[in-house]
């Protein structure tokens, strides 16, 4: 089920589409340049193999479900991620005209959601640098798992923030992260299961179709792969699950002041300069002191209260350490981009 | 997702339908497919508690369907196979907002139930149009519309070929999908070790057959750049149809219809 248009407000769902066409003007050019004229027939006829593979069924054996593939992890390995981008973004606009599975306006964002993240981050970040030069059965199974797992968390937290900025729906955003990321844990991983299934199939019969797929995907820098993969793991894993560790106790600076002046935090004057740039900065942070906003209804904890539980197990604090963690990842890799580009020139 | 067997039929009930040969139908594809944006935009545009606002919306997609003669219980049937998921998140709505709004024959209505009817109106809305798009347009045409209006060119290839071989690929998927039922007696067979082996077996065999479709078309002078040949005229009705239809999107966005409606008949009615 993807994303309708019924949930969406007109902003989120022109934004999205802005950058979905942006991302399909890039691949395209990139495809029309680097490809050679056999990769167009081969675009439309794995996309409708995606197709008909979502069709066909398998029994998962513990619980009597079924479930089937997403296609998104196998596109990418076997295309590259600019062909498998298009592909995917081909495929989901038929379904969405034809079978109603996703509204119009929300197209744009299905095609981020389910395209971009597999493509451009779990495919070139978690598969190949697993996987490398010479892939070996275990390396396929653990590489297509964790990016399966990996395009998924990041595709099902790119739906709920869709659906809690653009606020037609009650859902608080708690409990839509909540009952989304579990579930969509467990699907990232059977999907990654039928994913490896499929490649070590395709592996062991023709193994060229791989090393061509891999010779026609864009190359990027050597070795630096599993260097920026370990980095982003483990900023995941600190910003997510080790905040909840972080002490309570107030750090050398407060504890300072506090046998100074007898307060952790000097007031500062409500008004002038002081004044505006609080204000701006009560309305920027959307996660202040590293947690969500508290309602302003509930009633304000006394002071002098015991120090609360530790390890502090907050959806908060695991929301802004991840975000966190990743802005900061981002804006460094711009400030990375930008300064090479300036060496290029000089 | 849908089943196999009826996802085909599925695709040849839209297929046929564009086919037919309506006054709607005879409209050039780029007038319908920004009609359709304009609609959906405008109902996406309107406030969540919303209701009353949204139902002089309901012409764009009536009008059409029943000028393109499109049958009534396939476009609600298919509605109601899409509704899930607009369903499942909407239901919360009545639970989570419980501030009242309207005293209604003595109830109260609480906020959250009309946010909730607001979505249900508005998936209808839309869901019903895009329907409508395809029903009275056809894919070659919507694709041709596409890339008159900016599209890259690949990107419609892309669309059309998959569209070619989605009709292909899904036939070879069910007779591998009945085999497997014929041979399974219910549950043998069917996990995941013998579906990566058919998976993995439609793949080559996919492969494969791109490499013949690539070699047919070198041989008739397939060059790498793909050309869509068909006219499209754009005429004085289409650009009737789309500003008449913008310009009552328009009014019905700007001003609450229904409810100008109730006052006037408020005043009339002693």
């Amino acid at each position: 089920m993807h994303m309708a248009d019924a949930l969406i407000s007109p902003a989120v769902g022109g934004i999205m589409w802005a950058t979905t066409a942006g991302l399909i003007a890039h691949c395209s050019r990139k495809i029309s340049t680097t490809l050679e004229g056999s990769r167009v027939p081969l675009m439309g006829v794995l996309g409708a193999f995606i197709f008909a593979a979502q069709m066909i069924n398998f029994t998962i054996p513990a619980t009597g479900s079924s479930g089937h593939l997403g296609g998104g992890a196998i596109l990418a390995i076997l295309l590259g991620p600019h062909a498998a981008f298009l592909t995917i973004a081909s495929v989901l606009t038929i379904q969405s005209l034809f079978f109603a599975d996703g509204g119009i306006l929300a197209l744009g964002c299905n095609i981020f959601n389910l395209g971009f993240w597999p493509c451009f981050v779990a495919y070139p970040f978690i598969y190949k640098a697993i996987t490398g030069q010479n892939p070996s059965r275990g390396r396929i199974v653990t590489g297509a798992v964790l990016a399966s797992i990996a395009g998924l968390q990041l595709g099902a937290f790119s739906v709920v923030m869709e659906t809690v900025v653009s606020g037609i729906s009650e859902l608080p955003f708690e409990t839509f992260v909540m009952l989304m990321q579990p579930i969509h844990l467990a699907i990232g991983l059977v999907e990654g299961l039928v994913t490896a299934a499929v490649v070590t199939f395709v592996w062991k019969a023709r193994p060229e179709i791989l090393s061509m797929a891999r010779g026609v995907a864009v190359r990027t820098a050597p070795s630096f792969n599993g260097v920026v993969t370990g980095l982003a793991v483990a900023a995941l894993v600190t910003g997510g699950a080790l905040s909840w560790f972080a002490s309570a106790h107030p750090d050398g600076l407060e504890w300072s002041m506090a046998k100074v002046s007898g307060k952790e935090e000097l007031d500062a004057p409500a008004d002038g300069v002081h004044g505006m740039l609080a204000g701006i900065q009560e309305k920027t942070a959307f996660l202040p002191d590293y947690a969500f906003k508290a309602p302003e209804h509930e009633a304000a904890t006394p002071e002098g209260e015991a120090p609360a539980a530790w390890p502090a197990v907050d959806a908060g604090t695991s929301t802004a350490g991840i975000l966190g963690g990743a802005m900061t990842m981002l804006l460094a890799g711009a400030l990375g981009l930008f300064l090479k580009k300036r060496q290029h020139r000089a | 997702m849908p089943k196999i067997d009826t996802s085909l039929f599925e695709i040849g009930t839209l297929d046929r339908l564009a086919a037919g040969n309506t006054v709607v139908h005879a409209l050039d594809p780029r007038a319908k497919l920004v009609a359709t944006l304009a609609f959906i935009l405008t109902v996406v545009s309107f406030g969540r508690y919303e209701v009353a606002a949204l139902l002089p919306l309901l012409v764009f997609p009536l009008a059409l369907s029943i000028q393109a003669q499109i049958p009534g219980p396939y476009l609600l049937r298919k509605l109601l196979i899409a509704s899930p998921f607009a369903v499942m998140v909407g239901m919360f709505n009545p639970l989570l907002d419980q501030t009242v709004l309207l005293h209604v024959v003595g109830t109260n209505v609480t906020g959250g139930w009309v946010s909730f009817v607001a979505i249900l109106l508005r998936f209808a809305l839309t869901v019903t149009a895009a329907l409508v798009l395809i029903a009275t347009t056809g894919f070659a045409q919507v694709c041709m519309a596409l890339t008159r209006l900016g599209t890259p060119r690949i990107f419609a290839t892309q669309l059309l070929f998959l569209y070619r071989y989605i009709f292909v690929l899904t036939e070879e998927g069910l007779r591998m999908s009945r085999a497997r039922a014929l041979r399974s007696f219910g549950h043998r067979g069917t996990g995941l070790k013998i579906y990566g082996f058919m998976l993995g077996q439609l793949l080559l065999r996919t492969m494969d057959r791109a490499g013949r479709i690539h070699r047919a078309m070198l041989c008739r002078g397939f060059d790498g750049e793909v050309r869509l040949n068909r006219h499209l005229r754009w005429r004085r009705k289409d650009m009737l149809f789309v500003c008449g239809w913008l310009g009552f999107f328009a009014l019905a966005r700007v001003f609450n219809l229904p409810q100008e409606l109730g006052q006037m008949l408020l005043k009339v009615i002693p």
